[in-house]
């Protein structure tokens, strides 16, 4: 059983090195454009695959878009203009957060909508619930509320003689 | 009877939920509109897979209706496009091709293989083209109208039944 556990690790660790292997390393002399291109390649998503980012994937599309992110980095391109430069050539999918424009104001907006309408709900509840506490009993019905309560305790010691 | 109506409501938004969710199930994950619909065909000078040495920028395809056809040696489904593209061509179509990501020898090899519909092809092997098209798989095909905008964008393999029924009425359309 170990020696089987021992040897899917083996298995596990091959795989993942010859995964990321395929995806190449870029080179900046400066860290801060090496911490943008990460960011960026992160960001921006394959338009070949499903839900993958451009770092992440290894489809060749995703090769070029990196290229062409690392080439616009050295030449002093804004992360605002990769972007834009993506969008016109793929559209808004290679996004993974999509812009608020008029299409998306109502993706954007409906979970904050949706908080204020639940926490409207709740309140309304609770007050109208607080209300109903303040309503005092008047004397005769705490007459029989005392009634009721004294018989729960006689049948209580009754049955515990 | 009022207050019960308002139990209703998170049935309804429930309902609501399904209805766009079973929608979005049944579309093609794939499939999106391009970005390029409406914009000039981007700018480019290449050589053609015939001729290293001719080299042909934007105005190719100005002054008639082309379809651009974004193809590889290296793509299966371009080899089972191709029927669809010389019937489009036999059709008066004017077809461009765009060698995309490919090597002299085996692009020219391709088009004696299998036909070549295109008036000429573009040769295109770092794929700088098919990039700011916006082109993320082969075969691609783009409808440019007689000003050089692109009017119309097929994604994947033109069917047999796409010839009649997409890209006839589109060339029509934009004639």
């Amino acid at each position: 059983m170990a020696v089987i556990r021992w040897l899917l690790l083996v298995c596990l660790l091959v795989a993942s090195s010859a995964a990321s292997a395929a995806i190449e390393i870029q080179h900046f002399d400066d860290p801060a454009l090496d911490g943008r291109y990460r960011a960026l390649t992160e960001r921006l998503r394959c338009p070949k695959c499903q839900n993958e980012s451009i770092g992440a994937s290894n489809s060749p599309i995703s090769a070029d878009m990196r290229a062409r992110v690392a080439e616009r980095l050295r030449a002093g391109d804004s992360d605002a203009e990769i972007e834009q430069a993506m969008i016109s050539r793929f559209g808004d999918y290679v996004l993974y957060d999509p812009r608020l424009d008029a299409r998306t104001w109502l993706l954007w907006g409906l979970p904050f909508a949706l908080v204020v309408v639940g926490g409207g709900v709740i309140a309304a509840f609770v007050i109208r619930r607080r209300r109903l506490r303040h309503a005092d009993l008047d004397a005769e019905e705490r007459r029989r509320l005392q009634a009721l309560m004294a018989r729960h305790t006689d049948d209580a010691a009754k049955e515990t003689s | 009877m009022k207050r019960r109506l308002l139990l209703l409501i998170p049935l309804a938004i429930f309902a609501v939920l399904v209805a766009f969710f079973y929608r979005g199930l049944a579309k093609d994950p794939a499939a999106r509109d391009s970005a390029l619909l409406a914009k000039p065909f981007p700018a480019f000078e290449l050589s053609t897979l015939a001729d290293a040495s001719q080299r042909l920028d934007r105005s190719l395809l100005e002054g008639q209706v082309t379809l651009v056809n974004v193809w590889g040696e290296w793509c299966p489904t371009c080899k089972q496009e191709m029927p669809q593209l010389l019937e489009l061509a036999d059709r008066g179509v004017r077809l461009v091709g765009v060698d995309y990501k490919d090597t002299r020898e085996n692009g020219r090899r391709f088009l004696d293989e299998y036909g070549d519909p295109f008036t000429v092809s573009l040769f295109d092997p770092e794929g700088s083209l098919g990039f700011d098209l916006g082109v993320y798989g082969a075969p691609e095909s783009f409808l440019v109208d007689a000003d050089g905008v692109i009017r119309y964008h097929h994604t994947g393999y033109i069917t047999p039944q796409d010839v009649e029924q997409v890209i006839l009425p589109q060339v029509a359309q934009w004639q």
